[in-house]
């Protein structure tokens, strides 16, 4: 059976949310952040999760392993503004049961 | 003074339908978008990406989406002004709106429906601490007329399909061309890729990579750039040009709309629902992924339903009192602005011997 993980996200705000993500809804972190409406609409996925934007993109705290970067995630966060080491775009995590304790901070809306 | 119907505010697949729907109502439209084409997200975005859900489409791309809307409502002969965004909306004594864009081209009906998606498309701007200072000086977010371009230095930044794609363009009018991008991977069509390939081996394009431009030189007329490469050790070097071109895409904001006095939440303008997405203005409407209400969803097929609804409401508003009851095509068939009439094929009435 699917279970929920658990993440922690940090918002524009510098505001921490635990919160719960489901895994067998095919939700990808973007998603969860809309879902629970920590930025607001129209801030964030803009582009609906095509990597075409980078409204979605993000600070990996913890040291989860993510899944490996696309070649288009790679060039959009190439043309992103504020990309950090640890930069990632939301749409391309997956919300999988490998992601519980992920930890991630929202970069500055651009 | 551009004088219509119902005016749009936006020229996506939502706007574009209810030109058709309000052909059907003997209303005529026009429409405004600050894109330089018809289509908003699906050809500005992804003009080449599936869309699943639109209905009795199993898959259609965006940009074929975009042609078949046009091809549906053509006969209603819609007005277009592209590539200016509306500002100001004033209303008149008799009722009716005046809508300014920022190129001053005013136009006036007595219906607005703004369809404006996400809001109007603009320039990202790179974060360089000086760079607010040279807008217009030598600094330009996109490029309007590539003469003004002639015999001059310029240095584009980005790596997408526009800055490959103006690279090669002013390879041939500028003086010089200098394509500097954070990586040495380009995001394209791979003609434009090998294009460059080839117009930087012949010494016409001068490729700057992985490199960053992080400040502007110049007293209020730009001179120069500063340029960050990152190739093996990092350096620091300036750069003297007449222009600077960051081509970083495009996000759209609400922009002027969000001070028309509409209703505003969670970025999108309130409407009502219930009835048939009027604002709080009476006789503007919102419809598509502009607008908000409870339950509301951000989807295509939802704002061609928005659009129909508002068609019918602005009828009663342009047409007080007239009566009209809701046709099927496919009974009355459909009476073009420009002549034409399509109809269904009459049945053949013939004996079985």
């Amino acid at each position: 059976m699917e279970q929920d993980i658990n993440i922690k996200i940090t918002d524009r705000d510098g505001v921490t949310h635990a919160i719960v993500a489901p895994t067998d809804m095919a939700m990808n972190l973007m998603e969860v952040v809309r879902s629970y409406e920590l930025a607001p609409e129209g801030t964030i996925g803009i582009c609906g999760g095509m990597a075409m934007c980078a409204s979605c993109q993000c600070y990996v705290l913890s040291n989860t392993e993510l899944p490996e970067m696309q070649d288009d995630e790679e060039a959009m966060l190439s043309e992103a503004f504020d990309v950090k080491e640890n930069s990632r775009l939301g749409c391309q995590i997956q919300m999988t049961p490998a992601m519980e304790g992920l930890e991630v901070e929202l970069a500055p809306e651009s | 003074m551009i004088k219509t119907d119902i005016l749009i505010i936006g020229a996506g697949p939502t706007g574009l339908f209810a030109v058709f729907e309000a052909g059907l109502l003997k209303l005529k439209c026009h429409l405004i978008d600050a894109l330089p084409q018809q289509g908003g997200q699906c050809s500005e975005l992804y003009p080449k990406k599936p869309i699943y859900d639109i209905p009795a489409y199993p898959e259609i791309l965006a940009g074929d989406l975009t042609h078949k809307l046009m091809e549906q409502c053509k006969q209603f002969e819609p007005g277009f002004t592209l590539g200016e965004r509306a500002e100001t909306i004033d209303k008149q004594e008799d009722g009716t709106f005046i809508v300014t864009t920022n190129k001053g081209t005013k136009h006036q009906a007595p219906v607005v429906a703004i369809a404006g998606g996400l809001g109007s498309f603009e320039p990202r701007k790179p974060l360089i601490h000086n760079i607010a200072d040279f807008e217009d000086k030598g600094v330009e977010y996109m490029i309007k007329e590539p003469e003004f371009y002639r015999d001059k230095k310029v240095v584009i930044a980005g790596g997408g399909d526009s800055a490959l794609d103006w690279s090669i363009f002013l390879s041939d009018i500028a003086s010089s061309v200098t394509l500097i991008h954070r990586r040495n991977e380009f995001r394209g069509h791979l003609d434009s890729v090998e294009k460059v390939q080839e117009l930087k081996t012949a010494g016409k394009i001068n490729l700057i990579t992985p490199a960053e431009v992080v400040g502007i030189l110049g007293d209020k007329k730009l001179k120069g750039i500063v340029v960050k490469q990152a190739e093996h050790i990092e350096k620091e070097f300036e750069l003297e040009c007449d222009h600077f071109i960051p081509l970083f895409g495009l996000s759209p904001k609400l922009g002027p709309i969000a001070n028309w006095g509409l209703e505003i939440e969670k970025n999108a303008i309130k409407v009502n629902n219930a009835l048939d997405y009027q604002t709080n203005i009476p006789g503007i409407y919102a419809i598509g992924d502009v607008n908000t209400y409870p339950g509301k969803l951000k989807l295509i097929l939802c704002g061609f339903h928005e659009a129909t609804l508002m068609c019918q409401s602005a009828y009663q508003i342009i047409n007080p009192g007239k009566r009209f009851v809701l046709k099927y095509t496919t009974v009355s068939g459909v009476n073009g602005f420009d002549g034409t009439r399509k109809e269904a094929p009459k049945a053949v009435v013939k004996k079985i011997e």
